[in-house]
């Protein structure tokens, strides 16, 4: 080790995968770095792939200006867990042939540079090597950097242009990192100040005194300018391998039917749950992955309320055999194998059954888990209120035992198994994640008496209903979803004003409005109704009738208007029959759909 | 009492009539107490607007009540059980307004859905109501009455309360709603606010007279209440009721005889 860097700096290998994000997500789908794609996140572009690049698509670009500039743009919202999944086989890899790889995050990791030049003779030999077993693995792009401190070397890694390796000689860094200019610090505040004192490159800063910087800037400017000046202290913190708990279960022959794969599996189970529990910990999130013969692979992640027992782990196992149907016991190919993977664990001792208290949760959960088992997991639901503006999608149904889903997955989740198993309602388009959802005008009715259905010209929808997606804590009792606080949090103009219908149909029901001379009611371009309703029927025969008692309207409801397949606009009204019960009508391309009633 | 000359007749027949029917039924229950036909069964908190209404002045756990086509008048029995930290499940009603639920005090952290039991209505029910104090359903279709006994004596030893929407053979009482008038909607203008609805409750046992109230269902703040009489004739509560009238008396000789 030179002298130069003696003070803090470790020769440091940093391994680099560009846009890794875009390929976990292009493998996820079968899809080729070579299509336009984008990863997005809170509506901006996180990442995109060279074809997108090549359209014009930047990182920090608005999800709508992308598509503009790439009209074949493919948007995933930015899945962490796919992408550390993705990322996991290769540093698996690499831990085989070095020990000791401290993951800086999913596409990036670093080691310590000295034992694998010792093995492999020289710096470069050595990242050759991990090139070579990367590309084994199917990635061709990764790059490595070698210098003196984590930072240089990542620099030198992500440093533009064609060569695969790069070695900044012991001793060269600072100079290395000179000429780079200041935004790679990625102290945004920092960086902007510096500039306007007329510092553009690291080595500026870095031929600023140290202690100047640190009087100045605080401690995170110091960390700054050592990092600028090449004797970044940080060392490689190499992460302990994490023990895989799972067990597989490969059939010979391959069997056909649900019983008898449930039959073989479950003293699997038994051992697969006491052995966590020897080590003190309990399941409480678990990964099927099942195999056929036909090669397929349905994997899926299944939560646990509690944790996992091993009845719990054979129930799981049949219900993705079952997929979303009820009992029968023909698969579409025989299965050779069922792998079964703790995700998350968690120290027994927080799920102990307390000696007083916990009894009726208990008993709630052993019996709506016993109603699963009979309707399948999908059956019993538990329900929270997210944003929308139509009754049905406010509600937001996850099944017992699962995380409460992103408001904007609409209604319930779906129904049959995911293949792209654990945040299966996280890949889903998250509608109120666009910025600018909807416009929601209401004015006055005919006769002026009163301001209807939430508000006046309230353009954009603003605030995000984030605040519905609530993390559960990690290992924590994970129960039914809270009730969201999320829909009072943001408001959502044009939706429903007090008092909120009883009865949300599941499926909207069409029914007839028509005007005292037997002609339908309509609305015209301009939003205005054509035609005073005078009768009404819940359905569509002209038999049912009945004379209207009292209505208004219509608001009319426009969301997404920018996506051709999701747009909707529709115009509402209320009405009162002359039962004295009230309904919710749309009109929906000149037809009248009942949304709700208010029974 | 008849200087409000403009009343409606509907609010005349709840009034005047209340206080001796409140005292009827106090004797009624009374009575039936020494009479000690079937044990007592133990009260579950109920929503104060529909408690008065109910007989017994309570849900009770155990039994079953029916209601005709009203999701709110379910709602408003479901409400009370809830915010006493009681588990609510509902079987077979994929239509049920969750957030309206929730407005109207239904807690959904203790709320489980099964919307589409299938043809394991009974089954499921059934083991809904061995772990939740209310089960809500609806019968599908044509169900044998041994089902519907055995699922009767179910909710009876696991002590849970069954609401029907719909018929029930064995109801402890059956909620309908008679009358309904929305607010702030007129023909043209306004949207819905609030509706007064007259709530009419038929008990299993009594003389089959039903007891009928006023009820804000819900009113402008999405709260059930019932629906304040005129000045004066408010300041009658109902159980206050101790007045001896002629008719009062002349109807407890009925009873008796």
């Amino acid at each position: 080790m030179s002298a130069g860097a003696a003070a803090g700096a470790v020769r440091t290998m940093v391994l680099w995968c560009p846009d890794w994000p875009v390929a976990a997500a292009a493998e996820a789908e079968g899809l080729t770095l070579d299509d336009p794609i984008a990863v997005i996140e809170n509506g901006l572009v996180y990442a995109c792939s060279e074809g997108a690049r090549s359209d014009g698509v930047r990182r920090g670009l608005r999800l709508r200006e992308a598509q503009a500039r790439s009209p074949r743009l493919r948007d995933f919202p930015y899945d962490p867990v796919r992408v550390n999944r993705a990322f996991e086989p290769l540093i698996g890899a690499l831990e085989e042939m070095s020990p000791n790889v401290q993951v800086m995050r999913a596409g990036s990791c670093a080691l310590r540079a000295r034992g694998p030049k010792r093995f492999y003779g020289s710096e470069h030999a050595a990242a050759l090597a991990f090139l070579e077993r990367f590309a084994e693995l199917g990635v061709t792009e990764a790059r490595v950097g070698v210098a003196d401190g984590l930072f240089a070397a990542e620099q030198a890694a992500r440093l533009p242009g064609v060569d695969l390796i790069r070695i900044v000689p012991e001793g060269a860094s600072p100079e290395f990192l000179a000429r780079l200019p200041l935004q790679l610090l990625a102290e945004d505040e920092l960086c902007a100040l510096l500039w306007r004192l007329g510092i553009r490159t690291l080595g500026d800063f870095a031929r600023l005194p140290a202690e100047d910087v640190r009087s100045r800037f605080g401690e995170p400017g110091a960390r700054a300018h050592e990092r600028a000046s090449g004797t970044d202290p940080r060392r490689v913190i190499p992460r302990v391998p994490p023990e895989v708990r799972e067990s597989v279960n490969a059939f010979e022959p391959p069997l056909e039917r649900i019983d008898q794969i449930t039959f073989s599996i479950r003293a699997e189970a038994d051992r697969f749950v006491g052995e966590l529990a020897a080590a003190r910990l309990v399941c409480t999130e678990l990964r099927v992955e099942i195999a056929t013969e036909r090669g397929e692979v349905r994997e899926r992640t299944w939560l646990h309320p509690r944790w996992f027992g091993a009845s719990d782990v054979v129930d799981r196992v049949r219900w993705q055999l079952q997929g979303g149907s009820t009992i029968e016991s023909t698969l579409s190919a025989p299965v050779v194998r069922v792998r079964l993977t703790a995700e998350t664990v968690d120290d027994s001792a927080r799920h102990e059954t307390g000696l007083w208290g916990t009894g009726s949760e208990e008993r709630i959960h052993h019996g709506l888990s016993r109603v699963q088992s009979i309707v399948g997991h999908e059956g019993v639901l538990t329900a929270s209120i997210g944003g929308g503006r139509s009754p049905r999608e406010r509600q937001l149904l996850v099944p017992w035992g699962d995380r409460p889903a992103t408001p904007a997955a609409p209604g319930r989740t779906a129904p049959t198994m995911p293949r792209t198993a654990p945040a299966a309602a996280l890949s889903t388009p998250a509608a109120p994640t666009l910025p600018g959802t909807a416009t929601a005008a209401s004015r006055t009715a005919p006769s002026g008496s009163r301001i209807a259905l939430a508000g006046t010209e309230a353009m954009i929808e603003p605030a995000v209903t984030r605040a519905a997606v609530r993390p559960t804590s990690a290992g924590g009792r994970r129960r039914g979803p809270k009730s969201s606080a999320g829909a009072e949090v943001a408001p959502w103009p044009g939706s429903l004003p007090p008092p909120l219908p009883t009865t949300v149909f599941e499926q909207r029901r069409q029914v007839l409005l028509m005007t005292g001379r037997n002609e339908l009611v309509d609305v015209d371009e301009s939003g205005e109704l054509v035609g005073v309703p005078a009768r009404f029927s819940p359905d569509v025969s002209s038999r049912s009738l009945r004379p209207v008692q009292a209505w208004a309207g219509p608001w009319p409801v426009s969301e997404r208007w920018w996506d051709s397949r999701k747009a909707r606009r529709v115009d509402r009204l209320q009405l009162v029959d002359a039962d004295g019960v009230a309904w919710l009508l749309a009109l929906d391309r000149h037809l009248w759909w009942a949304e709700a009633r208010y029974d | 009492m008849f200087e409000y000359g403009a009343m409606t007749d509907a609010a005349l027949d709840v009034s005047s009539p209340a206080p001796a029917g409140e005292e009827i039924r106090a004797l009624q229950s009374r009575i039936s107490q020494m009479q000690a036909t079937k044990l007592d069964t133990r009260a579950v908190r109920t929503h104060p607007a529909i408690a008065p209404l109910l007989p017994g002045g309570s849900l009770r756990a155990g039994a079953a009540y029916s209601v005709e086509s009203s999701t709110a008048l379910v709602m408003a029995l479901m409400a009370g059980p809830s915010a006493d930290g009681i588990w609510c499940g509902v079987v077979g009603l994929p239509d049920f307004g969750v957030e309206a639920a929730s407005r109207f005090g239904v807690d959904l952290e203790r709320l489980a859905l099964v919307p589409h039991p299938g043809d394991e209505w009974l089954t499921v029910t059934a083991a809904m109501a061995d772990v939740v104090g209310v089960v809500v359903t609806r019968v599908p279709g044509r169900v044998p009455d041994a089902a519907m006994a055995r699922l009767q004596a179910r909710i009876r030893q696991r002590e849970a309360t069954l609401i029907v929407l719909g018929d029930w053979p064995q109801s402890e009482a059956t909620l309908r709603i008679t009358e309904s008038t929305w607010t702030g909607i007129g023909s043209g203008h306004g949207y819905l606010a609030g509706r007064q609805a007259m709530v009419s409750v038929t008990a299993r046992t009594g003389n089959g007279r039903p007891r009928r109230g006023r009820l804000w269902l819900p009113d402008g703040d999405e709260l059930f209440r019932p629906v304040m009489e005129l000045p004066g004739l408010a300041a009658v509560p109902p159980v206050d009721g101790r007045r001896e009238t002629p008719a009062s008396l002349r109807l407890l000789h009925e009873v008796n005889g």
